[in-house]
């Protein structure tokens, strides 16, 4: 095996000058020429105000949308050349208020994925109570329960758990803890954080919150009115020079008249 | 006569009728619903046969019924006097209910979920049955509801074109200037929209996803 394809190898998703627009119509561009390169098992933040583009990125990896332009490759493979449903199944989706089914159980929700792809009963339960430790949740207390009787938080963890459920290499968030109250979701970005870097998968993280990308991302990349204006590891990325930089950093600053 | 000596003395003749009734609307509802339930499916992702189907159901449901009832006797294989003739027009005017309901509780779904279920990688098939049919089941439920009670009191009118049922007392009644006649078509009618009203809504209770 040669340096190339060694280096290709470890690019877990790559955009290459990638544009979006809504039906194809060019003055409608969501995302604008962005090239980007993922690497196996890192975090990447996509930063970015409500409507920068920052979500169409993430439904650009698992082919919910498809590029007006350019190519986005998953694993060296371009998405419009892959099945949807199999690179679907292989990648892990958290959203925002869970998207739980209301009418399956927490071990069906999570259940899923490996429901679809066919495996043993036995396998699955096993696994389900694998997956509901993993992100804090007693099996026996909860397996049986439905969304409804959850709290934000522990619905939050059911998704996490979902997504994980068939083992993807590639996980895909989307402001997963957008909804919750301040003391919940510093929680949960803790837990996760570490929980992240125990299983070594590829993360795309989409959030509109500085802190929540500095604790997460190893890089952080900036989207601003469709364009990525900005790439760079956290302890690099504060000292970047560009407007939209500043306009995040100095939402950090604490507020006038308020006590430390 | 009072309705209610009318009622004993006429007892198993109203009896049979009640029954007579309730068969034109069993059948008229099951095939009612093994039309619309599955165009409900179907026009969900087509917004053309929506259109259609929609417009076409809602003006059935704007005929008079008596006039429906008339118009059909003259059409072949379908229409002629009788049950038959009667059946068809209870499930035209029964279709609109079921196929709007169907429509309604299928794309009425939290957007979030459905969004989860296509990243997840389930196939629109999938989504379909395992997803929006068992959330949309209750609201489902209560157009078949809606629709039964109309049925019920719309095939009184069956009796018109020589259906049988109840509205045969109603029509006699008529004819005879006698309320305790029409009565003992009427009253048993209403009990049957009512009971039935009752009963599928304890059903549509049980079948709501919280």
């Amino acid at each position: 095996m040669n340096a190339k394809t060694a280096a290709l190898l470890d690019i877990a998703i790559e955009f290459r000058s990638v544009t979006y627009c809504i039906n194809d119509i060019p003055d409608r561009a969501i995302v604008s020429n962005v090239s980007l390169s993922i690497s196996r098992g890192e975090t990447v933040v996509l930063l970015g105000r409500s409507g920068s583009g920052k979500t169409t990125l993430l439904k650009l990896i698992n082919r919910m949308l498809l590029p007006s332009q350019g190519q986005v490759s998953v694993e060296g493979r371009a998405t419009t050349d892959c099945d949807p449903i199999r690179l679907r199944r292989g990648i892990g989706y958290v959203i925002q208020e869970a998207g739980l089914f209301p009418h399956f159980t927490i071990a069906q929700n999570v259940g899923l994925v490996p429901t679809l792809e066919k495996w043993d009963s036995g396998r699955i339960a096993a696994r389900v109570e694998e997956l509901l430790r993993l992100v804090g949740l007693d099996p026996l207390e909860f397996s049986a329960r439905h969304p409804s009787e959850l709290s934000g938080g522990q619905r939050q963890r059911v998704g996490v758990a979902r997504a994980l459920a068939a083992d993807p290499p590639i996980l895909l968030m989307d402001e997963p803890f957008g909804a919750l109250d301040p003391v919940t979701r510093a929680e949960l970005q803790r837990e996760f954080s570490a929980l992240a870097s125990r299983l070594a998968k590829t993360i795309v993280f989409v959030t509109h919150d500085i802190r929540e990308a500095l604790l997460l991302g190893s890089r952080i990349g900036l989207l601003h009115a469709g364009h990525l204006v900005a790439l760079a590891p956290p302890q690099d990325f504060l000292r970047l020079d560009h407007p939209e930089v500043h306009a995040f950093t100095a939402s950090l600053a604490p507020s006038d008249g308020v006590a430390p | 006569m009072t309705p209610w000596n009318f009622f004993l003395s006429h007892r198993s003749e109203i009896l049979h009728a009640t029954l007579d009734h309730l068969t034109l609307v069993v059948i008229a509802m099951d095939i009612a619903i093994a039309i619309a339930v599955p165009l409900g499916m179907l026009i969900v992702q087509r917004p053309r046969l929506r259109a259609i189907a929609l417009g076409l159901t809602s003006v059935f449901q704007t005929i008079p019924s008596l006039a429906l009832f008339g118009f059909l006797i003259p059409i072949p294989f379908i229409g002629g006097i009788g049950r038959r003739t009667a059946i068809v027009a209870l499930v035209l005017y029964a279709l609109l209910p079921i196929l709007r309901n169907t429509y309604v509780g299928l794309t009425g779904i939290d957007p979030a979920i459905l969004e989860a279920a296509e990243a997840m990688g389930m196939t629109a098939t999938q989504i379909l049955l395992r997803v929006r049919l068992p959330l949309a089941l209750s609201i489902i439920l209560a157009g078949i509801r809606t629709a039964t009670v109309i049925t019920i009191g719309v095939a009184t009118i069956a009796a018109a074109i020589g259906a049988g049922g109840l509205g045969t007392f109603i029509f006699r009644g008529v004819a005879m200037v006698s309320d305790a006649v029409i009565l003992a078509g009427a009253i048993p009618a209403a009990l049957l929209a009512i009971a039935a009203d009752f009963l599928l809504g304890l059903l549509e209770r049980r079948l709501k996803v919280i």
